[in-house]
């Protein structure tokens, strides 16, 4: 063993170092909000959200310093950090539980049998009543058209990409999904008005809302498609053409199987993304009061432009529709969801 | 019906990089030859050329003929497709599809290639692919559970079982055993040596018992030199290979003065 090491100060082992009794977190903590509120009390600054701020920092400030004193540089580090990383969970979180909280009680208030099935049809801004069952129709189907193009294209697209594409044009193709990623929603909106409305001289509907949205979907589906399409590893592509299978049987039936729970997830997200849409909406299809079930002929309401109408009459019972058209549509996109989850547990690769 | 392979002055590229040159070899049929060499030799890269498997990796060729039984596999008017399917493979790592059960990753190759076949039939195969690999009796009660849920061995013997079930002429297995231990090892060993009485096979290894206790024939790989293209140094029956080399660099690599 080493007998010529330098001389340590006086611990009973090389091994234990100090440490923070276990109530100092708490202790901290608590003194730290009282100091945030006393200092709130005395000087008047800021509202609860200014006294959180201070209650953090005197937090950080005093245990690190603390912790630095007993503990040494690397565990005062290691509680900043751990510190920084919680702290930062929850500042994500709150504005999320915050609307998420919102959106049910108020969505809740106005939420009936007849709200989701009437439409606005002969009620005025002014009075109770009304409902949403012309939105939902109209954001189901144009959500569902976009959808029927998006996905087989998109996922047609990705598997160009990762299978076949090679040189040039797969660069410029996967460039261009990067572009498109970052395109403002209105401009989609812009395009189909420009090429459906003005070039090809038909009328606004919901089938145009949906090419628009359809627009939208493509990059997110493609994007999505292709890192799932990546990850099927080499071996099992191999193994396969080693069998005699043809290569497009391979990218058939073992590729996009083995990568299907993920494409599925995307396809959802692509969903989830555009079924909020609200600005392509305003230039492809105008907003109705009624019931329209031809999504090919004139104007269809959706349910981002029920809430944007409800909220822009500013009655309070508008507004109240509005929330419970909002909490119609986050309900909406959650079951597609949970159904994408459950189709995808299903499908993928088990052991 | 097994057939035999025979190698004409073979160069193997990766795109610029000649990977492999001059390889002549004769592969008999119903025998077991054996591929050894150090790492990076072009031994796995001269057993992928011998099912077009080469050809997979973009800007990969060959130059040079490789004939079954007498018909050029690189000809004009070659499909790779039916090469694969009359020239089987097995790899390093087992892979099974995970998306499969053990029955239907042992009728893949048939299944994925479009054919139809009635239930029965695929019963049939089914099992007698899995006899065949020495794997039915671990596995007869749950061939509808996933192929992923098998231990490393059973997985290789799934993925002998899928190679066979299509009915090949030649089986090429590299490093079949490089992922198992000894016992499943062993259990490959005793299998190649069954299945060699209706299949040609080549194997490569790394382990030179394995080449010593499996193998009719040993061919000895070796790199002419740094960054120099991989080459054929000498074949031989295995017994020949192993107790009288004529070539010095044979001779180092088996009794291990080699780098």
């Amino acid at each position: 063993m080493a007998t010529t090491t330098m001389p340590t100060r006086s611990q009973p082992s090389s091994l234990i170092g100090g440490q923070l009794p276990r109530w100092a977190t708490p202790t901290v903590g608590a003194s730290a909000v009282a100091a945030a509120f006393a200092l709130n009390l005395t000087t008047g600054l800021a509202g609860w959200f200014g006294t959180a701020i201070v209650a953090a920092l005197v937090f950080l400030v005093i245990q690190s310093i603390w912790s630095f004193r007993v503990e040494g540089r690397r565990h005062a580090v290691d509680r900043l950090a751990t510190t920084l990383v919680y702290s930062t969970f929850v500042a994500a979180i709150v504005p999320l539980v915050s609307v998420l909280f919102t959106v049910l009680v108020k969505g809740l208030a106005v939420m009936s049998w007849a709200f989701l099935t009437d439409s606005m049809r002969n009620v005025s801004p002014r009075a109770e009543g009304g409902g949403v069952g012309h939105a939902i129709v109209g954001t189901l189907q144009q959500v569902g058209i976009a959808a029927a193009f998006a996905v087989p294209v998109g996922i047609l697209a990705a598997i160009y990409l990762v299978e076949y594409g090679r040189g040039r044009l797969a660069k410029v193709i996967s460039f261009f999904v990067d572009v498109m990623t970052g395109i403002p929603s209105i401009v989609a909106g812009l395009f189909i008005f420009t090429a459906f409305v003005l070039g090809l001289g038909l009328e606004r509907s919901g089938f145009a809302a949906a090419l628009a949205l359809a627009i939208l979907m493509l990059p997110v589906i493609i994007r999505t498609t292709e890192e799932m399409l990546k990850i099927v590893p080499n071996d099992l592509r191999e193994a396969s053409y080693a069998l005699g299978v043809p290569k497009f049987r391979t990218i058939l039936k073992v590729v996009l199987p083995t990568a299907l729970a993920g494409i599925v997830t995307g396809a959802m997200l692509s969903v989830a993304r555009v079924a909020g849409e609200t600005a392509p909406l305003l230039l492809t299809t105008f907003l109705t009061q009624s019931y329209n079930y031809n999504p090919l002929e004139g104007p269809q309401a959706s349910l981002p432009l029920f809430i944007w109408d409800q909220i822009t009459s500013g009655t309070s019972a508008s507004v109240g529709r509005a929330w419970g058209g909002a909490l119609v549509l986050i309900t909406i996109v959650m079951l597609f969801y949970i159904t994408a989850k459950l189709l995808a547990a299903r499908f993928a690769p088990k052991g | 019906m097994s057939k035999s392979v025979e190698l004409q002055d073979v160069d193997i590229y990766y795109g610029t990089f000649k990977a492999v040159e001059g390889v002549s070899l004769t592969v008999a049929k119903n025998a077991v030859t054996a591929f050894i060499g150090p790492s990076g030799c072009g031994k796995s890269t001269v057993l992928r050329t011998i099912n077009r498997m080469h050809e997979v990796i973009p800007g990969a060729y060959v130059k040079g003929k490789v004939l079954l039984n007498g018909e050029d596999i690189y000809g004009t008017g070659v499909d790779p497709v039916n090469v694969r399917r009359t020239i089987g493979m097995v790899f390093q790592r087992p892979n099974p599809f995970p998306t499969m059960s053990i029955a239907e990753n042992v009728l893949a190759g048939v299944r994925l290639a479009g054919e139809r076949m009635s239930k029965s039939d695929a019963e049939a195969v089914v099992e007698e692919s899995l006899r065949g690999a020495n794997l039915w009796e671990e596995v007869k009660d749950r061939l509808d559970r996933p192929g992923s849920g098998l231990s490393g061995g059973q997985q290789q013997r799934l993925c002998i079982a899928r190679a066979i079930a299509v009915k090949p002429d030649v089986l090429l297995m590299d490093e079949p055993c490089s992922a198992l231990d000894p016992i499943s090892t062993l259990a490959i060993e005793d299998l190649i040596r069954e299945l060699v009485e209706d299949y040609t096979i080549v194997i490569v290894t790394h382990n030179m018992q394995q080449a010593g206790r499996v193998s009719d024939t040993t061919a000895f790989f070796n790199l002419a030199g740094v960054g120099q293209p991989g080459r054929l140094v000498e074949s031989g029956t295995t017994s020949d290979i192993f107790s009288h080399p004529k070539e010095q660099a044979t001779e180092d690599y088996i009794s291990g003065r080699f780098g």
